[in-house]
Order: structure tokens, then C-alpha cells, then sequence
């Protein structure tokens, strides 16, 4: 019973996961793709549960679904009249597109069933991660953690010398 | 009922990926070039827990996951006030009609 | 014991100018006085730090003194790569010289560019150059020496560019830059054949391996000959040096480099720059086989005479030092062919000083005369610029050879070896014939500069009144190196401390190959018949040479144009310095231009032509096709038609920066390699 849940679970997240990415692929209107993105990262967010990273899972919904996806609509509407809401995402190239990343699918599906992986048996258990990833931070893995607080400085400072207008 | 094993999350993630390429391929407003990045990066992180998760230490994988979320998210703002630059110069966003090393 | 600190100074020797630099860059226009301050006083704490360092070296009085420290730098996989300075006697004279050149340049240069709106930004290129340079001289592996032989050569392309809102000084920097990169290749290429053979870069280690016997092989050129594989890789690395010291052919870019600020011009060819070259061949002398070096010998001789010949016509005053110190170039790299190390590296140190000194007086003669330089206008200055003459004249005789400047004990030294080598081989003797030839002319055309500057009538009366005395610090660092022309060849110091590395000594023991100029150098360069004879050759050659500059230029008993008028075709050559660079701009700067040309042409028509051609063709085929299968493929063969005409299309319009249509090609590319890959496996 638990197994089957399991499954469906991962079918729905999947299914939200993908139509989301299709919908953000395919669609020719902008804002239609920035929202289906949501749907794309709040499936992933839920697969992350069902991977057993659910301070990943809680970060992917903060960051990705909070800030980087207001981030896009802004994007949008600073950059369109608000009115004009047949905002067209056009397609150069849909063919070559197409026909590349269709072949990279394949060959990637391929390989994937290909390659003999060499999965852990049986599994580790499902266990609360956020504990571990703080000591983890603090500890071994403290030079990448400083070092990317410092580039998101850079990136406050860059983004503001970038964006403001200039004064002369 | 097969149990979820790796494939199922590796076939998801290989398809976001590849609905991004898709995006960053065919896309010619830049925002549209931008969720086509980010709909790749996801699908590089899904691989990277799931490989996590089987194989190895599930730890590890999250902390890479957490620095490409971070990566995202510089990227994004980054991204966001150099369209906001070009928008104020160029007064569009299509890629093609700022390619000022044409002809 | 007391060599315990010696590494620890290096490092800080090495490190403040670059600290200079950064500050200069980011903060210089800022400061008070536009931060020259930082600039020299990072120099004067290095030079205070190399001359503890040659205090240890003094006092140790010992040959092979060494002080090596190395750290691990980085690993790839199993290659790793150690970092590391190497302070022997020979870099603690260098660094001596090179920083203390740099500190006189400095503080000459807060004179003469005294009001330039790029001032602080000078200051900084000035440190990123010393740095350039002392780190090639600390360095103890091949490696980093590459690394800083491109660092000097940027910084050289900053400062010889210096004033680039002008035509003239961009297209001098960009020359300079150019000719170093064909160099350099050569450079790159010896640094590879040794990484290939030997699997390291630290000097050390190479040495031992080359002493041992590895990378006697012999490698094929072409079919046409087999050559040793050292000897291969000595001329490559020789290549660099040829670029980087100006020798012939590639001599080119150092009279041009004259349209920099004077001040640089004094560091590119007294300390820095220029000496590059010559420390390399001597830093990796054991490297080099006899065959190598007599090649080496030829280049430095032809140069040396080849470009004293040009100087004799040259007006420019900046430009006679130029061509002066190609031939002195030419002098040193000789020294080294023939096997004698002493009196090479000595010879670098002492013109160091006196070329420094005769460009600073120069630079201070354009600064009186208001940016004049050609000496036709000149004249006369003796009375009105009389610590510049003064000092001026000291240069010139240590440039000549006059004992008992300095420059007579190296550039004798250096004769004494070519004749010694002459003896022993009979058929090179022609190496000393024009070195002491190479002497005579060289003392022709510094007298002539000197009588045509300072002395006789002005030329330009107007220009000759507003003429003046320079301001004291452009005085100071002439009068300190005026004393050290006189004296910084006296003594047995340096032939003491640097001798022939005892690697090499392999070679010359095996082949008795300039065994006795080595003997000579052994001995201070005081013994042998050979070394009177050439100490009488070159005093004679001086004589001769001061002899007919007084008769054409001071008392002007002939008229020089009579001569010219006389020899119109040896005339013209030499004052077009024998038109190598209309060689160049003819036979290699133009084909590659045309041939850039035709390959763009070659795109444009051709392949644009080919690939519409074949969408057309493909298109016409389709279309009988598709009325022949009308109902069968007609839908397919069309489809294919169109693909290959948007191919076409695509193809053209290729090159028109849209990201994503690069995008497509690399990512279509990489997509066909796996999708081969996984047919083939």
C-alpha cells in the first residue's frame, strides 16, 4: 500500500513536472510559460520529498517558485506594456530545435536504460536532512559556503550598477 | 507494481532538460531564453539528488543541489538587470535584433 | 644560516611592485601626487631587498651559492606542477640591476612625465613591468619563466603604447608585440619538446636529465636531415630570445619601441626587456649543444655589426641608442655562443648601467630642447646642459670600451672569448674580426653623436636658447649611474661568483668546444696572449673609430656628405637600415594580408556560391523527381529539398552573431559525436 502511494506520487509530480516544462516549451504566449514554469518547479520540489531532500524540496519552493519566478514576471511586465497581453514568445529554428533535442532525448534515454547503475540495496531510509546539510556547511564544506555569499554580494552590486540608470 | 527505481527519476529529469534545450534553441525573447536555462538547471539538480540518493551520499548531492540553486538565482538576477539595461536601449528584448555583430 | 631569509626577501622583492601596481590601477588617480609614491617606494623596498640578497651572495664567495625554495603549486590528475624561486649569483646581480635601474627610471620619471594626464596609471605599468621582470629572473622553472616573459612582453606593449592617441606609438607597440609573438612561438615550442621528452619544467631537473643523457635522440626535419633533439630544442627556446632581445632578423621592433616615454625606453634596453633575452641563454646555458651554440654565435655577431652599420646614418638621437644596443645585444648573445659565459652576462650587467644612463641623458637633452630629437637640430649644448654632457660623455666611453670604464673590461672579455674560439677554430674566426669591427663603429657613431649634439654651432637657435639645464631629479639618477659606468666593471667580483654552470661543462669538457674561453673567464679575464691581442685589436679599432668621427663631425675636415655623395647606394641602404622592414611589409605582412583576403573572398563566393549551388541543384532535382514520383515521395523529397535550401541559408548567414544558431551547430555536433560513438560501440 505504502509502495503504491509511493508510485502514484511520483506519477503526479512527474506529470506536473513535465506538463509545466511543455507548457513553458511550447507556448507562445510569455506569461503562460512563466506560470507553467511554477507548476515545473513545485513538481520538482515534490520529487525532491520523494528523493529524501526535503530542505531541498522547502529551498526549491522558496527560492525557484518565490523568488526567481517573481523575478521573471517582472521581467515581463517591465518589459511589455501591461496591457499588451498577446505577448508572443516567437520560435526561430523550431525545426533544428526540435530535431536536436528529440535526438539528445533518445540517446539519453538510451543510455540511461543502458548503463548497469550501480544502485545502493536496500536504500537509506528516509530521514530529516536539514540538520546533517547545516552541520555539513559549517563544517567541511564552509569555503563554498563563504565564497557563495560572496558572490551573491557581487551579484547585488552588479545588478544594481547595471540596472540603474545612468546618472551623468 | 515496479518500485520507482533510478531510471524513472533520470528519464524525468533527461526531459526537462531537454524541453529547456528546446526553449533555449527556439526562443527569441530573451525570457524565454531564460526559463529555457532554468528549466535545464532543474533538470541537472533532479539528476544530481537522484544520483544522491542511489548512489553515494545523499548529503553531499543536496549541498551541489543547494549551490546550483544559488548559481540560479545569481544568474537570474543577473539576467534580470541586464534586460531591464538592454529594454532601456534597445527598447526590445528580442535576441536577433540586438545581435549588434551582424553584418 | 645566514642564507635562512634569502627566499623570504625574494618573495617580498617580487611581490611589492605588484602591490604597487594594483594600488596604482584601482586607487592611483586618487591619491596625493597621483600615488607616484607608491610606485617608487615599492621599488626602492624591492631594491633594498635584492641588495641584502647580493650581500649574501658577496660575502658567500662561493660560485655555485643557491638558494631554492619550491612549493607545490598545483596537480592535475598525476601532472602536478611545483612553483619556486631560484636565487643564485647570477639572479642577485640581476635583481641588483633591475631594480635598481627601475628605481633611478622611477624617479627620473616623476620629472619627465611630470603633468601627463595618464601619470598615475604610468606608474602602475612601470611596476607591473618590474614585476614582469623579476619574477622572470626569480623564477625556478621554465615555466614560470615563460609565464613572465609574457608578462614583460604585455607590460612592454602598455608602455611603448603609452601615449596610443597618437598613431605613431600604437603602431610601434603593436610591432613590438607581433615580432615577440614570432618569437615566442619558437619559445613555446623548445618549452614543449622539453615537457614532451622530459616531463618537467624546473631547471634543476632538466639540467640532471640532460646531464645524464636523456634527449640525445635525433629527430628528422622534414626528411631533409637529422638534427639533435637538443639541439633542436635550444634553438626554439634561442628563437624567444632572438624575438625578445632584438636580434637579427627580428630586430625590428626596438627602434620603433623609441616612440614610448624615454624613461621606458631607458628600462626596455638597459634592464629589463631586452636583458630578458640574454639572462634566459644564459640561465639555460647547459642546455645548449655546440651546434646550437655556434648558431647562437652567428646571430649575435651578424647583429652585432649588422646594426652598429645602421646607427652610423640614423638623425634621431633615441634611435642611434637604439640600434647601439641591438649591436650590444649582438655582443652579449656572442659572448654566450662562443662559450664565454662570464664575460656575456658580465657584459649585461655593465651596459645595463651605461645604456641607461646614455637613454636618461637623451631623455633629459629632449626634455631641455622642448621634445626635440632629431640631432640635426641640435648642436652646441655643451655650455647650457653641461651635467647632462658630462655624464653623456662617461656613457659613451664605457659604451666604446675606453679602459677604464666599465664597459672596457666586459665588451674586452667578450673579444678575448671570440678569439680564443677564433684559435681554436680556425674557420669562425671572422666571429672577432667583426666583433672588433663592430668596436671601431661603434665609437664612430657614439662620437658622432656626442660631437653633433654638444658640440659645434646650434643648429637651431631659437630651439637652443630656450634650452636648459633638466630639474634635479632627472639629474640624480644620471650623476649615480654615471658612477656606476666607471666603476661597476672594476675588480674580479663578478668573474669570481659567476662561472660557467657546472652542467655545461659537460658539453665543453666532451667536445673541447671553447674549453679555453672558459679558461680564460676562469681567470678573471686577465690571462692568455689572446686577451692582449684583443685588448690592443679593440683600443686600435676605438682609436681608428673616434679618429674619423673627429675628422667628419668635429673638425669637419671632410664633409660627411661628400661621403654619402660619394657611396649614394651604401648610403641608401644604411639609412634605410637595410630595408628590412620594407622586407617585411613586401614579402610577409602583405601576403598575409592578401592571403586573409582571399580566404574571406574565398567564403564569401565559394563556399556561400557552393552551398546555394547545391540547395538549388538539390531543389531542381527534387522538383523532377517530385513530377516523376508525383504521388509517391513527392512530399519527402520536397521536404529534403527544403532542408538543404534552408541549409544553405543557414550556412550563409552563419556569421551573423546569433547566439543560438552557434548554439545549434555545437550542440548538433556534439549530439552526432555521442550518436557515432554509440553506432560504433
Amino acid at each position: 500500500m505504502e509502495a503504491l502511494f509511493h508510485v502514484a506520487t511520483f506519477y503526479v509530480f512527474a506529470a506536473f513536472a513535465l506538463a509545466g516544462a511543455a507548457i513553458s516549451a511550447f507556448s507562445r504566449r510569455l506569461v503562460y510559460c512563466v506560470f507553467a514554469l511554477l507548476l515545473t518547479f513545485l513538481g520538482v520540489a515534490g520529487l525532491y520529498v520523494l528523493l529524501s531532500a526535503d530542505f531541498l524540496a522547502a529551498v526549491q519552493v522558496l527560492l525557484y517558485a518565490g523568488g526567481i519566478l517573481v523575478l521573471l514576471i517582472f521581467g515581463v511586465m517591465l518589459t511589455h506594456e501591461i496591457a499588451d497581453v498577446s505577448t508572443e514568445a516567437n520560435f526561430t529554428d523550431i525545426k533544428f530545435g526540435a530535431v536536436i533535442s528529440g535526438i539528445l532525448w533518445l540517446l539519453l534515454v538510451v543510455y540511461i536504460c543502458k548503463v548497469p547503475w550501480a544502485v545502493l540495496d536496500p536504500l537509506p531510509p528516509y530521514a530529516p536532512t536539514t540538520r546533517a546539510i547545516g552541520l555539513q556547511f559549517l563544517g567541511d564544506y564552509l569555503v563554498p559556503f563563504e565564497y557563495s555569499s560572496f558572490v551573491l554580494l557581487l551579484v547585488v552590486l552588479g545588478a544594481a550598477t547595471l540596472a540603474r540608470k545612468e546618472v551623468d | 507494481m515496479i518500485p520507482i527505481g533510478l531510471h524513472a527519476y533520470l528519464v524525468v529529469a533527461a526531459s526537462l532538460f531537454c524541453f529547456g534545450l528546446f526553449c533555449v534553441l527556439t526562443r527569441r525573447n530573451s525570457i524565454g531564453l531564460l526559463i529555457g536555462i532554468e528549466l535545464m538547471l532543474n533538470a541537472g539538480n533532479l539528476n544530481v539528488v537522484a544520483f544522491s540518493r542511489f548512489i553515494g551520499s545523499p548529503i553531499e548531492g543536496q549541498i551541489w543541489a543547494i549551490m546550483v540553486i544559488i548559481l540560479a538565482a545569481s544568474e537570474a538576477v543577473i539576467f534580470l538587470a541586464l534586460l531591464i539595461a538592454i529594454y532601456q536601449n534597445f527598447n526590445t528584448i528580442d535576441v536577433d535584433e540586438i545581435a549588434m555583430l551582424k553584418e | 644560516m645566514s642564507n635562512s631569509y634569502v627566499a623570504e626577501v625574494a618573495y617580498l622583492v617580487l611581490v611589492l611592485p605588484l602591490i604597487a601596481f594594483a594600488i596604482q590601477i584601482f586607487f592611483g588617480r586618487n591619491l596625493p601626487r597621483k600615488g607616484d609614491w607608491v610606485s617608487l617606494g615599492a621599488i626602492v623596498g624591492s631594491l633594498a631587498g635584492s641588495l641584502y640578497i647580493a650581500c649574501q651572495s658577496l660575502s658567500a664567495h662561493d660560485p655555485q651559492w643557491t638558494v631554492h625554495r619550491i612549493f607545490d603549486w598545483f596537480r592535475v590528475g598525476n601532472a602536478y606542477l611545483l612553483g619556486g624561486v631560484l636565487v643564485d649569483n647570477l639572479t642577485a646581480v640581476m635583481l641588483v640591476v633591475v631594480t635598481g635601474v627601475s628605481t633611478l627610471v622611477h624617479i627620473y620619471s616623476t620629472a619627465y612625465m611630470h603633468g601627463d594626464p595618464k601619470y598615475s596609471r604610468y606608474f602602475g605599468f612601470l611596476s607591473l613591468f618590474s614585476f614582469s621582470m623579476l619574477g622572470l629572473i626569480l623564477a625556478d622553472n621554465i615555466f614560470f619563466l615563460y609565464c613572465f616573459w609574457e608578462l614583460v612582453g604585455v607590460s612592454s606593449y602598455f608602455l611603448i603604447g603609452f601615449w596610443n592617441e597618437r598613431q605613431a606609438p600604437a603602431d610601434a607597440a603593436k610591432k613590438a608585440f607581433l615580432t615577440n609573438r614570432v618569437g615566442d612561438i619558437g619559445f613555446f615550442l623548445g618549452i614543449m619538446i622539453l615537457w614532451h621528452q622530459l616531463g618537467t619544467f624546473s631547471y634543476v631537473d632538466i639540467f640532471q636529465a640532460v646531464r645524464m643523457g636523456e634527449m640525445s635522440g635525433l629527430v628528422s626535419i622534414l626528411g631533409l636531415g637529422d638534427v639533435g633533439l637538443l639541439t633542436l630544442a635550444g634553438l626554439c627556446l634561442f628563437c624567444g630570445a632572438v624575438g625578445k632581445s632584438a636580434q637579427f632578423p627580428l630586430h625590428v621592433w626596438l627602434p620603433d619601441a623609441m616612440e614610448g616615454p624615454t624613461p621606458v625606453s631607458a628600462l626596455i634596453h638597459a634592464a629589463t626587456m631586452v636583458a630578458a633575452g640574454v639572462y634566459m641563454v644564459g640561465r639555460l646555458f647547459p642546455l645548449f649543444t655546440p651546434s646550437a651554440l655556434l648558431v647562437i654565435a652567428y646571430v649575435g655577431c651578424i647583429t652585432a655589426f649588422f646594426a652598429g652599420t645602421i646607427a652610423i646614418t640614423a638623425n634621431d638621437i633615441k634611435r642611434v641608442l637604439a640600434y647601439s644596443t641591438v649591436s650590444q645585444l649582438g655582443y652579449m648573445i656572442m659572448a654566450l655562443g662562443v662559450g664565454g659565459y662570464t664575460p656575456g652576462l658580465q657584459h649585461l650587467m655593465t651596459h645595463a648601467w651605461f645604456k641607461a644612463l646614455l637613454f636618461l641623458c637623451s631623455g633629459s637633452v629632449i626634455l631641455g630642447l622642448h621634445h626635440t630629437q632629431d640631432m640635426r637640430e641640435m648642436g652646441g649644448l655643451r655650455k647650457k646642459m653641461p651635467v647632462t654632457f658630462w655624464t653623456m660623455l662617461i656613457g659613451t666611453l664605457a659604451l666604446c670600451g675606453v679602459p677604464p670604464f666599465s664597459g672596457f673590461f666586459s665588451k674586452d672579455a667578450i673579444l678575448a672569448a671570440c678569439l680564443e674560439f677564433g684559435i681554436g677554430h680556425p674557420q669562425h674566426l671572422a666571429l672577432f674580426v667583426l666583433g672588433v669591427a663592430g668596436a671601431g663603429i661603434t665609437t664612430f657613431y657614439m662620437f658622432r653623436l656626442i660631437f653633433m649634439t654638444f658640440y659645434g654651432e646650434p643648429r637651431n637657435l631659437e630651439k637652443y636658447d630656450h634650452a636648459q639645464e633638466s630639474p634635479l631629479p632627472v639629474i640624480l639618477p644620471l650623476v649615480i649611474l654615471a658612477a656606476l659606468a666607471i666603476g661597476s666593471g672594476w675588480g674580479h667580483w663578478f668573474q669570481d661568483r659567476i662561472q660557467p654552470p657546472p652542467d655545461s661543462q659537460f658539453f665543453l669538457a666532451q667536445t673541447g668546444w671553447g674549453g679555453e674561453a672558459v679558461h680564460v673567464a676562469d681567470e678573471g679575464g686577465h690571462g692568455g696572449a689572446a686577451h692582449t691581442i684583443a685588448m690592443l685589436c679593440s683600443i686600435l679599432a676605438v682609436i681608428i673609430g673616434f679618429g674619423f668621427s673627429y675628422i667628419l663631425y668635429f673638425s669637419r675636415t671632410i664633409s660627411p656628405k661628400a661621403i654619402a655623395e660619394r657611396y649614394p647606394t651604401c648610403y641608401r641602404w644604411l639609412l634605410n637600415k637595410y630595408y628590412v622592414d620594407e622586407f617585411y611589409q613586401s614579402y610577409v605582412i602583405e601576403p598575409l594580408l592578401a592571403w586573409n583576403d582571399f580566404l574571406f573572398r574565398f567564403d564569401r563566393k565559394v563556399i556561400d556560391g557552393f552551398v546555394n549551388g547545391v540547395a538549388r541543384t538539390t531543389r531542381v532535382a527534387a522538383d523532377i523527381l517530385g513530377r516523376i514520383d508525383l504521388y509517391i515521395v513527392d512530399g519527402l523529397v520536397n521536404y529534403l529539398a527544403e532542408i538543404w535550401l534552408e541549409l544553405g541559408q543557414k550556412v550563409r548567414r552563419l556569421h551573423q552573431g546569433r547566439i543560438q544558431e552557434y548554439l545549434v551547430v555545437a550542440l548538433a555536433l556534439a549530439v552526432l559525436f555521442i550518436l557515432g560513438h554509440s553506432i560504433v560501440s
